[in-house]
């Protein structure tokens, strides 16, 4: 059936004196089979990642169109042993599917998957002469478990490099300090509250105090779901601090579960003065700066 | 001990003694400016004393408690004195160090505390309802 069958019946009956030569003609062999059966075996994969329910967020098309490019990358890294194409594919296809909520053990599986129906292929073509099938196989299996590796690792980087990138863009965007007035600035903390970024968040409202020469913060911990008493000290401190530069620092939006954590842990709470939400905050520190906010008759009524 | 020259600079400006550090003190420069300070406080009759230590990138415990006991000297000779422009970084520093912070007075730089002081002086003029800004 194949132009390759009569050469694999010869290195069979050499097997004991087989030599190095031979030994790398099998895995062009191997290749010329898999591209042959092409068609075939990625529809036996496809079939078993359906039969174990793996990537299912994508659709059939999109299956058909990444498994054709996964079998010919993965028969390609047999035929060169240069894993560097696929990486490069496989970093492409983490960016394209991670967003849509792909999980590793699915990549991972889908390699295995192929990895096992291409093994099954070479059973079935080698079963005859067993000292060859083994042979084949201990050219595929190094070769395989390469691609799986490569693609396991890719997938993972890539999932990292999106996780740091959010982490990135979270602390860039959760700690904005605002003027509302002349000399009065807001800083709402939202989202969980780390050392890390505590100690960012001091560091920027004190640059801000002195950029726009502000006399009243008001920082607004509504939502913050949670202190902790490392926290809450660095909270104290930042209030000491925020004084130190002439500032006073007004606390607002202390939830119930907060304001029993700060008493339980036993903060010193004189230094902090606090009041109930934002906006009685806001207008607390627009009376300390002379400010009157008055309505006007006319579009009041 | 008080060898070379001085490395802050004392100057009067109607009430208030203004004291401007020009770089950094080592300890006895600072217990030198304390007691130039004070004696300035009672021969000028000031009221006020307004010391910058924009220039200083460390403030430790000594130059702390210093500053701490040359205000309340000061206030025992009737003066009342504001510390300004504490760069951010050494404000947090200093609360990081835990230091006795509490009873100094601050404000962001020398215009500020000027302001701080004419409050103080005046409370019927400190919060002026219609123009809502100290100028």
């Amino acid at each position: 059936m194949t132009q390759d069958s009569p050469s694999a019946e010869k290195l069979s009956a050499d097997f004991p004196t087989i030599d190095r030569a031979d030994e790398e003609q099998l895995l062009p062999q191997l290749v010329s089979h898999l591209r042959e059966h092409r068609t075939r075996l990625r529809q036996a994969w496809a079939g078993r990642i359906d039969g174990a329910h793996l990537l299912q967020a994508m659709t059939p098309q999109e299956m058909a169109a990444e498994t054709t490019s996964v079998y010919d990358n993965y028969v390609e890294v047999l035929e060169t042993g240069s894993v560097e194409a696929l990486q490069h594919y496989a970093r492409d296809l983490s960016e394209r599917i991670i967003p849509r909520g792909v999980e590793t053990h699915e990549v991972v599986g889908i390699v295995l998957l192929l990895r096992d129906v291409l093994a099954r292929s070479l059973f079935e073509k080698y079963q005859g002469d067993f000292g060859l099938l083994n042979r084949v196989l201990d050219a595929y299996e190094p070769a395989a478990n390469r691609i799986a590796n490569t693609v396991a690792v890719s997938f993972v980087e890539e999932r990292e490099r999106v996780i740091r990138q959010q982490q990135d863009a979270i602390r860039e965007l959760s700690t904005p300090v605002l003027p509302v007035r002349e000399r009065l600035l807001i800083l709402p903390i939202i989202g969980v509250l780390d050392s890390e970024r505590a100690r960012q968040l001091t560091e920027q409202l004190l640059i801000a105090i002195r950029t726009h020469r502000a006399q009243v913060v008001v920082v607004d911990i509504t939502g913050a779901p949670d202190v902790d008493e490392a926290v809450a000290n660095h909270l104290v401190r930042t209030v000491d601090a925020s004084r130190l530069m002439g500032a006073s620092v007004i606390i607002t939006g202390v939830s119930p579960e907060i304001a029993q954590t700060l008493v339980t842990i036993g903060v010193d709470l004189n230094k902090m003065n606090t009041i109930g939400d934002l906006q009685g905050g806001l207008e607390a520190a627009e009376r300390m700066l002379g400010y009157t906010v008055t309505r006007s008759e006319e579009k009041g009524g | 001990m008080d060898a070379g020259p001085a490395l802050f600079s004392i100057l009067r400006q109607g009430d208030y003694l203004i004291a401007s550090i020009h770089t950094a003190l080592d300890d006895s420069q600072m217990l030198r400016l304390q007691r130039d300070l004070i004696d300035q406080v009672g021969r000028h009759r000031a009221r006020g004393v307004i010391i910058d230590v924009a220039p200083l990138d460390v403030i430790d415990s000594f130059a702390t408690s210093t500053l701490r006991n040359l205000a309340e000297m000061a206030r025992l000779r009737g003066a009342r004195t504001v510390i300004v422009g504490i760069q951010p970084d050494v404000a947090f520093a200093m609360v990081e160090l835990g230091m006795n912070t509490a009873s100094i007075e601050t404000a962001l730089d020398l215009e500020e505390g000027l302001h701080h002081l004419n409050r103080a002086r005046s409370p019927d003029s400190s919060r002026p309802p219609s123009a809502g800004f100290f100028g």
